[in-house]
């Protein structure tokens, strides 16, 4: 018995919607979305660092002339990290990625070696205004941190959806969507705390 | 069974047994994720003295203290004390553990925790995304170095917490009018989803719901014709990955199990549980 058509339009039209829908069709761009939030938060908090650094800087160099060439290549290493950014559309390029985790990595050694002399000052580290800015930078140098893994955990799962079933039918068929890079330790000893010379 | 019905191969089958394989796999990763891998003690009150440094008097007194304060302006702050921050450092501890319990309200974020470590001699003060800008890291640090370290180092553990619980309750209730409207619209949703003990039904679930009644309907005016029975049953075992593919982000909304004993709501006293905020690092550490 051949069925009705309108009948089996009836049929089709859920069973299509729901295909659609397990194949990702909400679920791919909500979590490339939640990826690119996550990545927003990364950048603020770049941003906020880079914005304590002038102050920093200053404050230092106030008690510390003699230590130019630390507070030049905090400088010059801010000015380089806040040279690149990375767009949410250039998230698909590793290199890029890397290019910035390095420039970054290179400013908070930087801020580290700043930090480390800062402690053969007694009046500097007693100074109210140094006090304030250092926990300030190191909570900054914390939200950082938390951004970098929240953002790394986003695109871990937007990563894995696209790339299994049933999601990764629609990643390819509708989207194209392309995996996104993650932060890695890149710099040699990036991961650890600079080591104080005297 | 997907790949079946929308790949044009015979081979359809084998492939959607791959899928499976790999979809199950991916859940249990998901379950083995690394954020889960701290402990952390049961959130069962405003103080949760889980490494035993305080007298149970003083830790009435600061529970009812705590209590009043959320009752008055809404935020939450919570002390913990913990045995061992089990190898971590106490800022990476203290913003899973606020994340972990959920302290604040969902969107506000308005939640804040005392952590002390008496074995790793670490303090901690962790503020919600949504207390940044009151309790800024500066002033955090300020409470530690000038309210608390002094007194653990005079070996008096419930002196120095309370000093800094005082020294935090008086800057957070410190009036901030533009914050308040978006405060008042996160207790109503708290208090909301509070009477009706859940979510609610997500508007996808009644969505296919209402899909799932229209196939049925379609087969039982149409009934007999087993090819059309299969093709109809497929969807039930599809909506899995459909429905779950929603969720996800950060926002973990409720959670389970975190439902206190009160009824009044976010703001009429007593515990309320966590209300669903989160953490992004603000805050200071000190040691002693």
């Amino acid at each position: 018995m051949p069925m009705p058509p309108r009948l089996r339009l009836a049929l089709i039209a859920p069973l299509a919607a729901l295909t659609v829908s397990a194949c990702g069709i909400n679920s791919i761009p909500t979590a490339e979305e939640g990826a690119k939030a996550r990545w927003a938060d990364v950048q603020n908090e770049y941003q906020r660092r880079a914005d304590l650094v002038p102050n920093l800087v200053a404050t230092v160099q106030g008690y510390a002339q003699q230590e130019k060439s630390v507070l030049t290549a905090v400088t010059e290493a801010r000015a380089r990290a806040t040279a690149i950014t990375v767009s949410p559309d250039q998230l698909d390029d590793p290199a890029k990625l890397r290019q910035l985790n390095q420039a970054q990595g290179e400013l908070s050694q930087a801020l580290g070696r700043l930090l480390a002399v800062t402690e053969n000052y007694p009046d500097l580290k007693s100074n109210a205004n140094f006090l304030a800015l250092q926990s300030q930078l190191e909570g900054t140098e914390n939200r950082i941190a938390i951004a970098r893994r929240d953002y790394n955990q986003a695109v871990q799962t937007y990563n894995t959806r696209i790339r299994t079933f049933p999601d990764a039918i629609g990643a390819k068929i509708f989207y194209g969507a392309k995996p996104m890079a993650t932060f890695e330790a890149t710099t040699p000893n990036a991961e650890k705390a600079p080591t104080v010379q005297f | 069974m997907l790949a079946a019905l929308a790949s044009p191969h015979p081979g359809g089958l084998h492939r959607a047994l791959a899928g499976i394989a790999a979809l199950l796999a991916a859940l249990l990763l998901l379950l083995a994720s690394p954020a889960h891998a701290l402990t952390f003690p049961p959130f069962t009150g405003l103080v949760v003295d889980a490494a035993h440094i305080l007298p149970a008097d003083r830790a009435a007194a600061l529970t009812a203290k705590l209590e009043a304060f959320q009752q008055k302006t809404g935020r939450q702050l919570v002390v913990a004390t913990v045995p061992s921050l089990e190898g971590r450092d106490i800022a990476d501890y203290g913003y899973q553990l606020g994340r972990a319990w959920s302290v604040g309200l969902s969107d506000v974020n308005n939640g804040a925790i005392l952590l002390v470590a008496p074995n790793e001699r670490r303090v901690r003060i962790e503020a919600g995304y949504g207390l940044e800008p009151v309790l800024t890291d500066a002033f955090a640090s300020v409470i530690i170095t000038t309210q608390i370290l002094p007194r653990f180092r005079a070996g008096d553990m419930a002196g120095g917490i309370e000093a800094g619980v005082d020294a935090l309750v008086t800057q957070l209730s410190l009036p901030d009018d533009q914050a308040k409207a978006r405060l008042e619209a996160a207790v109503a949703a708290f208090d909301k989803a509070h009477r009706r003990g859940n979510d609610g039904a997500p508007v996808s679930l009644i969505f296919w719901g209402i899909v799932a009644l229209f196939v049925l309907l379609s087969m039982i005016r149409n009934r007999g014709g087993g090819r059309r029975y299969r093709g109809g049953a497929a969807p039930v075992v599809l909506w899995g990955p459909g429905l779950g593919g929603g969720w996800g982000g950060r926002g973990q909304g409720w959670g389970g199990g975190h439902g206190g004993g009160s009824s009044g709501g976010w703001m009429g006293g007593g515990f309320t549980g966590g209300g669903g905020g989160s953490f992004g690092g603000g805050g200071a550490s000190g040691g002693w």
